[in-house]
């Protein structure tokens, strides 16, 4: 059970650095921080206790393999990921070559 | 097994990667085969609103069969309610894309333009058609991406600015959702919505789901800028070029916000009644501070990002009172009228945001500024212009021969009926304040004189392609009040407010095949 628990706090972990830290590639390892802790979870719900790897062998049809749909769920959701974070970056230094700072309370032309 | 229905996913996928190999090489290539992409989906997607009516289609991708009556593989499934939402996403995005043509022309990289635009419309079709959870969420990522980058289109301060803001958020909210599938998974070990729903029914767990539901919620209620989540809508909506502005507004926040949010609370959890009085709190919450967030806007697109937010509150206050009838399990028809009021909202916002923006940007293309107080007496050179935002403008104020109209009253009716009387008032209410604040918009915009200062450049109107889109939309605003007369109305809401109201039909039908 802790183990769920400290999945949790990893989340909330990255959820106090986005709201948090200034600096926005600071933001973007946070968000980084949070997805990973959401695919933690997901490789948690397909486990448990003595499960082996899901590769069906002949000789021993028995075995109790770990689930491996959540796998495959995280392999997508980790390229989605990849996508993600990279567009982040891409903007985030647009941002640095159009303000020259790369701090948060100095880009704030959109309010009200 | 209904063919068409991968199509309405691959025919955009493939012309985005078209426009992106061949697009160098061929000129205008990029813009014909844009639009017709999107052509082609629109005729698909009226093609199932015709002939869907109460069936449900369904589409196994792979060919997976069931197993022992337990879905394996992935479910594309178009029933009343999606064919509705299709249509939406398809002619407004083609009406869009034939807008673009003109106003894009002033932007470089084109190509990369329509590719994302064809991204978008595959990933908002994807969320519609899909009939799997985690499917949803795939296509809900693709469709996001695109529009974040779409949002920094123009790469200036701004529009950096509100795409960062926009994603940070939009990713939150996807980790949101992705959080909650897991734990649905974890309890039910399936994916599939009508799966999900009989394993649920079975084995209630109430306190378990009550937490996925709240997750959900706060997932999609980012997704469509409900109010405590709202604060990257109207930046991000009056940065991006206005066609996507259009798109965002008119068709992005319906088709991966409030409709997954409809999809999941009436068709796969068991509607409670906190959830529903949760859902009508928020609705009515982003009703009212929207409205009075756009009062005091002068930048046009703005105050047009706000009054979306109002109106989305119209849709889920509407919905929400449905859901809080069903779950105490009376007078059901008047549940069926306030669904109904709420998804013929959605459907006439959509056409008129959509033109409303279109409009914003015609008026920015002409003038150069999105400012009211630098505007003024654009009526005489800009008839067409003038005249369609004058329709969207009566429309979204609920004045009657528009659509807007009837789907207020429908929703007030339905308030009145259900004993909510205080939301029916409010409701009201906003609408009134709804059409102050566009008569300040026409009056600042169309009819102020010229505030002395006289301009080099002679004011035009702007060039056919996006005339026609102005034209079609404000026609589609006035017909869409057709759906309010009966017989019309049967034929199409009907069918999407069957499939609401009785869980057990979408499931045991989806599962039965």
């Amino acid at each position: 059970m802790i183990v769920y628990w400290l999945c949790f706090i990893l989340f909330l972990v990255g959820l106090y650095g986005v709201i948090t830290r200034r600096n926005l590639i600071k933001i973007a390892i946070s968000l980084s921080i949070m997805e990973f802790s959401t695919f933690l979870f997901f490789a948690l719900v397909g486990y448990f206790e003595g499960g082996v790897a899901p590769i069906v062998d002949p000789a021993d049809p028995v075995k109790l393999y770990v689930d491996p749909l959540p796998q495959a769920l995280v392999l997508t959701a980790i390229v989605i990921g990849l996508a993600t974070t990279s567009l982040l970056m891409a903007v985030i230094i647009r941002i640095y070559r159009k303000y020259g700072s790369l701090d948060i309370r100095e880009i704030k032309n959109l309010r009200g | 097994m209904n063919p068409l229905i991968p199509l309405l996913v691959v025919i955009p996928l493939a012309g985005a990667f078209l426009i992106m190999i061949l697009g160098r090489f061929i000129r205008h290539f990029n813009k014909v085969l844009a639009s017709l992409v999107l052509l082609i989906l629109t005729i698909i997607s009226f093609y199932f609103l015709f002939n869907t009516g109460d069936k449900i289609s369904v589409y196994k991708v792979g060919g997976w069969e069931a197993v022992n009556s337990i879905p394996i593989g992935i479910y594309m499934v178009v029933d009343g309610f999606t064919a509705i939402v299709l249509c939406i996403i398809n002619l407004i995005g083609f009406l869009s894309v034939f807008y673009s043509i003109s106003y894009i022309a002033r932007y470089t990289s084109e190509d990369y333009f329509y590719a994302l635009f064809c991204l978008m419309i595959a990933g908002m079709n994807g969320v519609v058609a899909s009939g799997d959870i985690f499917n949803i969420f795939v296509f809900l990522e693709i469709s996001s991406i695109s529009s974040y980058a779409l949002v920094a289109f123009g790469v200036e301060k701004q529009q950096l600015e509100a795409t960062f803001k926009y994603q940070v958020l939009g990713g939150l909210a996807s980790f949101l959702i992705l959080f909650g599938i897991g734990f649905l998974y974890w309890k039910t070990k399936t994916l599939n919505i009508a799966d999900i729903r009989t394993v649920m029914v079975s084995a209630y767990d109430r306190k378990f789901y009550l937490m996925v539901e709240i997750m959900m919620l706060s997932g999609f209620g980012i997704k469509a800028a409900v109010i405590p989540f709202h604060a990257w809508l109207p930046d991000a909506h009056s940065s991006a070029p206005s066609p996507i502005s259009a798109m965002l507004s008119g068709v992005f926040i319906k088709a991966v916000g409030i409709y997954v949010i409809i999809r999941l609370f009436f068709n796969m959890f068991v509607i409670s009644e906190e959830m529903a009085i949760l859902a009508t709190t928020l609705g009515t919450l982003s009703m009212v501070v929207g409205v009075f967030l756009a009062i005091g806007q002068w930048d046009i697109k703005r105050l047009l990002a706000y009054h979306s937010i109002s109106q989305m509150g119209y849709v889920i206050m509407s919905v929400g009172i449905g859901m809080i009838l069903l779950s105490r399990g009376l007078r059901h028809e008047v549940a069926a009228l306030a669904i109904a009021g709420g998804i013929f909202h959605l459907i006439n916002h959509a056409a008129f945001k959509g033109l409303l923006f279109l409009n914003a940007g015609a008026i920015e293309y002409s003038t150069g500024t999105r400012d009211l107080r630098e505007m003024g007496g654009l009526a005489k050179s800009m008839p067409v212009t003038s005249a369609t935002s004058f329709a969207a403008s009566m429309a979204i104020s609920g004045i009657p021969p528009f659509n807007g109209f009837f789907s207020k009253l429908i929703i007030i009716f339905a308030a009145v009926m259900a004993h909510f009387y205080l939301l029916a008032a409010l409701a009201a209410i906003v609408s009134i304040i709804t059409l102050a604040s566009f008569l300040k918009f026409q009056r600042y915009a169309f009819y102020n004189k010229d505030s002395g200062q006289k301009k080099e450049t002679v004011i035009k109107e702007v060039p056919f392609p996006m005339v026609f889109s102005m034209i079609v939309l404000s026609i589609i605003c006035l017909l869409l009040s057709l759906l309010a007369i009966p017989g019309i109305r049967d034929t199409f809401l009907t069918p999407a407010i069957n499939i609401l109201m009785d869980p057990s039909k979408y499931s045991t039908y989806i599962i039965g095949i």
